[in-house]
């Protein structure tokens, strides 16, 4: 038998809104508890820097530029904060790193 | 005030919209690869707005899944986004309106979630949708892109464009460390044990999503436990 992509995709959107709505439309209430409000505090911070690092290190072509990256992107972001400025040095360091650490065309 | 708000958000926009057409690019490559044609890519990616979930949801399309093992993989593998969500919930002023919920709802990630966050004040919905107009668009342009006509970007600018996202994130979390100690030691426990559980043979078969909603859960509450934040606290620098 096979499946109907239309179907599928209206499942995987219906699915995803569902998983992002809920949690959104049922806490509206500020939360008094001191232990749900400092694990919220926390929550952030903690996925975003798992998501980042190793990842920033295995997205690029080579894992050194992807070093790189992650060194000059901290450095920017501790000096400055400023969001373009950080992403676009982490994207000029990595293609300058594999002018010289990859010869010839990648593939 | 809201239109200002709006007009803010189109502007931080751009960057994450520039990200995700680089990152999309390569999404709507794979969605060619898997089956779908360029109209069912772009859909999925006007309709889902999520790229691990829609990786994995393409896969499944590609193995001929069930309808119910979609569903499940896909509440499983964007299971972040409850923790996301529910941490929204407490940005956002009380009073935010129920069409302002549903509509936020329907564009949560990783990206725009850390713009949000990194709000010194409340999170006006107006800044928020002003990032969704900007940025969905980006998404859904770069599958097309990719699925379409393929690999029209040379490697060493897409190799290059990977970090951008990254960039990002780290210009929400090292500014907050910088300026709270507290901070700093979790973002750094963090990746530090990202780091142990994505060489650790025992959590190698276990997808990268999984292991972030572990981490996230842990060691959130880890911190909760060991340094709760008072009230004033949480103000000053959330």
């Amino acid at each position: 038998m096979t499946h109907n992509v239309y179907l599928y995709i209206a499942i995987v959107a219906l699915t995803t809104y569902l998983v992002r709505m809920l949690p959104l439309t049922l806490i509206r209430k500020e939360i008094k508890n001191t232990f749900v409000r400092s694990f919220l505090f926390y929550v952030p911070y903690v996925t975003l820097a798992a998501m980042t690092f190793p990842a920033i290190v295995n997205a690029t072509h080579n894992v050194w530029s992807g070093v790189a990256a992650l060194i000059v992107g901290v450095i920017v972001a501790w000096v400055s904060g400023n969001l373009f400025l950080v992403a676009s040095s982490a994207c000029v360091v990595v293609f300058l790193a594999e002018l010289i650490l990859v010869r010839g065309p990648m593939l | 005030m809201n239109k200002r708000q709006f007009l803010r958000g189109l502007r931080v926009g751009i960057p994450i919209s520039l990200g995700y057409l680089a990152v999309s690019f390569a999404l709507g490559i794979t969605a060619r690869e898997d089956g779908l044609t360029a109209l069912q890519a772009t859909l999925t990616s006007l309709l889902v707005n999520a790229s691990a979930g829609q990786y994995a949801a393409f896969t499944v399309m590609a193995a001929q899944g069930g309808y119910l093992e979609i569903a499940i993989v896909e509440a499983v593998t964007n299971a972040r986004y409850i923790l996301m969500s529910a941490a929204l919930s407490q940005k956002l002023p009380a009073n935010a309106k129920l069409w302002h919920r549903l509509v936020i709802g329907f564009n949560v990630n990783d990206e725009i979630f850390g713009m949000a966050i990194a709000e010194e004040d409340k999170l006006n919905p107006f800044y928020y949708f002003g990032m969704m107009v900007i940025a969905m668009p980006g998404w859904a342009l770069g599958t097309f892109l990719g699925c379409s006509v393929g690999n029209i970007l040379p490697e060493r600018l897409v190799s290059a464009l990977s970090v951008a996202l990254y960039g990002m994130f780290l210009a929400v979390i090292i500014p907050a460390a910088k300026k709270n100690r507290i901070i700093l030691g979790v973002v750094l426990a963090s990746m530090a044990v990202s780091l142990a559980l994505s060489v650790w043979p025992l959590f190698v078969g276990v997808s990268s999503g999984t292991r972030i909603i572990i981490i996230t859960v842990v060691l959130s509450a880890l911190a909760a436990v060991l340094f709760p934040v008072r009230e004033e606290a949480a103000q000053d620098d959330a």
